[in-house]
């Protein structure tokens, strides 16, 4: 599936969220996998028009806060009770009341980490320089536009019916982006 | 019998006649504009205090903690109370842009951002303070966890470690999702701005934000779980900073009520400190259309409800203090209220008890001019009461022999203003050269950002101007 593609996607742009989502469901029925819905705010309901699936992130980050749980005990437990077990008024070596609030902020800051970077990773991010950014009109998907970009990548891309598509769904105007 | 209800809806968050352009321009302008003459001028000032900043610390550091003002009897003195104050301050942006978030309060979206800066700005004042007042600072690395040269650690089972990776993580988390909400905010500028440098600058920081759905899926999923989780880490930060005071034995400290009471005082102060500097912003920058007296009402509110927590925990605690019969910790109380430092508490009490109570009068509520001094004796108000409880219960505690009158020194002074300046240098940087608004939230949450908007005449209804809605006023 080597196709040499001398462009990078056909942009549209729509004229409010609701068209957008209607256009996004449309591009999604004909079964379009390498397009994404362009917005400045996100769309409720956006991710069932697109038909995706649900978002990773949680998974990556329960294993940081697992690690971050287990780290924070275990820091603990070995320097208190296990390394140099000295007596602090009496209290047990092993006192397991008193590691909670650091163990509790560990599972804390490894979950912030897991859902910061992770969320980064998952989107691809930094990714400074876009072939999306060639576009004229792209600079509005920040500000008040609204875009389906569908990439020639894609299978099922091919310009004339590909374009067709998007006018059909109520596009204001198309453009070709540059790769 | 029955009554006729009416369905009110909420007023709208965005007054007069915007649309997401209008919002994106209104905001994303201010940096674009020339530098404004005051903002100069306020600058320079705040660099200056932060001058003297530096200065009292480098003479504290030369010369060791002597220069303060503590004595045999009170060994914690503003140092602590500093510390405290501006943590507390800085868990009004936590509690804005998590928990109100988490409670789908649209509202917050107009403060969010700059309650945030205003959290991590704070949380970097109240870090001087632990730092600097261990005396000996080129071994301050003892606070984190590394063994020494006898191979002896740092033990886990005192508050004060507790506090260093509280307020550690709490400053972490807080900046992690303060940028995590600047990145679209980023891109909207990168797509605005003219030269070069600034696109350059802006870019870089956006890290290549497009603004797609399958990132704003992932986007809206870490948003959340980073609100889940600083939630209860903000519950957790001031509730280990009350563990300073109530681990230890003092009368006056060693009290269960320590952790609510806290947080709830810590809440108020800081909903304050967001009130003082969102009514000198929106004035400053004309956003009243986005921080509307609606908002104000909404943040007088939970001014009020915390004060009265704040006061009723005052209350409890002399009751308990009573009740449970121990003669040191009744003492400790009525010597708060009558000893040597009554002027301290009188203070505190009329501000932080009396004072909020004016915002049961819904004019008061909706008065800019009475929100902001309000909004500044609450916080004298809190300072106070730091000071009380910190030093109250040092300076007199159990044999009158030891007892003391604490003093500050002008050194004592001169640190705490000297704050002040950090506070405001980097507060006015970030009104300078970033998006001050949530803009892509504010988007979030116009009506016209809900597609069902196109669809439903009702809807369409909803989101006309103010005047055609009558809320909010007639109520």
């Amino acid at each position: 599936m080597s196709k040499k593609q001398n462009i990078y996607g056909l942009l549209a742009e729509y004229k409010n969220p609701a068209e957008l989502m209607n256009a996004a469901s449309k591009v999604a029925e004909a079964g379009y996998q390498k397009y994404d819905a362009y917005s400045p705010f996100p769309i409720h309901g956006m991710d069932q028009a697109m038909k995706l699936k649900e978002s990773k992130l949680g998974w990556i980050v329960l294993i940081h806060g697992i690690f971050g749980l287990l780290g924070g005990l275990g820091l603990q437990v070995l320097t208190q009770s296990v390394l140099y077990a000295h007596n602090i008024a009496g209290k047990p070596f092993l006192n397991l009341p008193a590691f909670i609030p650091v163990t509790f902020e560990l599972t804390v800051l490894l979950s912030a980490f897991g859902a910061f970077f992770g969320m980064f990773y998952l989107n691809n991010l930094p990714k400074l320089n876009k072939s999306l950014f060639n576009s004229d009109n792209f600079a509005k998907a920040t500000d008040d536009g609204f875009f389906i970009c569908i990439e020639s990548e894609d299978d099922l891309f091919s310009e004339g019916e590909t374009e067709k598509l998007l006018l059909d769904a109520g596009a204001l105007n198309i453009e070709k982006i540059e790769p | 019998m029955s009554q006729k209800y009416k369905y009110k809806p909420e007023p709208a968050l965005v007054e007069g006649d915007h649309d997401f352009g209008s919002i994106t321009k209104l905001i994303s302008d201010i940096p674009q504009q020339a530098t404004p003459k005051w903002w100069y001028i306020a600058f320079g000032i705040s660099n200056m205090v932060l001058a003297l900043l530096l200065g009292v610390v480098t003479y504290l550091i030369v010369q060791g903690t002597g220069v303060w003002g503590l004595n045999k009897a009170a060994g914690w003195g503003w140092a602590i109370v500093n510390f405290v104050w501006w943590v507390g301050i800085g868990h009004a942006g936590t509690l804005i842009s998590a928990i109100l978030f988490l409670f789908r309060q649209g509202w917050r979206t107009a403060i969010n951002r700059f309650a945030e800066a205003m959290t991590i700005f704070a949380v970097m004042c109240a870090g001087i303070f632990p730092a600097i007042h261990v005396g000996r600072i080129w071994v301050v690395y003892w606070m984190f966890p590394i063994p020494n040269s006898m191979q002896l650690w740092p033990q886990f089972f005192s508050p004060l470690l507790w506090d260093v990776f509280a307020v550690g993580t709490y400053f972490t988390v807080s900046l992690l999702f303060w940028y995590v909400g600047l990145v679209p905010d980023f891109a909207t500028m990168r797509d605005k701005v003219k030269g070069k440098w600034a696109k350059f600058t802006y870019g870089l920081f956006s890290l290549g934000w497009t603004g797609g759905n399958r990132q704003w899926q992932n986007y809206e999923k870490s948003y959340m779980i980073l609100a889940g989780l600083a939630a209860p880490l903000v519950l957790s930060v001031h509730t280990i900073v009350s563990f300073d005071f109530a681990v230890s034995i003092i009368p006056g400290w060693h009290t269960t009520i320590f952790p609510p009471y806290f947080v709830a005082g810590a809440v108020f102060s800081g909903f304050a400190m967001v009130m003082t500097l969102m009514l000198i912003a929106r004035k400053l920058y004309g956003l009243q259309d986005i921080m509307t007296v609606n908002h104000i009402e909404k943040m007088n509110i939970i001014i009020l409800v915390t004060g009265s927590m704040v006061g009723f925990a005052y209350i409890m605690e002399f009751f308990i203090a009573w009740y449970g019969g121990v003669e040191y910790e009744k003492f400790a109380f009525i010597n708060r209220a009558t000893g040597p430092y009554a002027w301290a508490y009188w203070i505190m009490t009329l501000c932080n008890v009396i004072s909020p109570q004016f915002f049961w009068v819904k004019k008061f509520r909706r008065s800019v001019v009475m929100s902001f001094i309000l909004s500044i004796v609450v916080n004298i108000g809190m300072w106070f009461e730091r000071f009380v409880i910190t030093v109250t219960s040092l300076a007199q505690d159990y044999i009158p022999g030891a007892w003391a009158y604490y003093t500050p020194t002008l050194i004592d002074v001169l640190t705490f203003v000297g704050t002040f300046g950090l506070f405001f240098t980097f507060f006015l940087l970030f009104l300078r050269f970033m998006p001050m608004v949530a803009m892509a939230e504010i988007k979030g949450v116009m009506p016209q950002a809900n597609p069902a908007f196109y669809e439903n005449d009702k809807m369409a209804d909803l989101a006309k101007g103010p005047g055609e809605q009558q809320t909010g006023k007639e109520r």
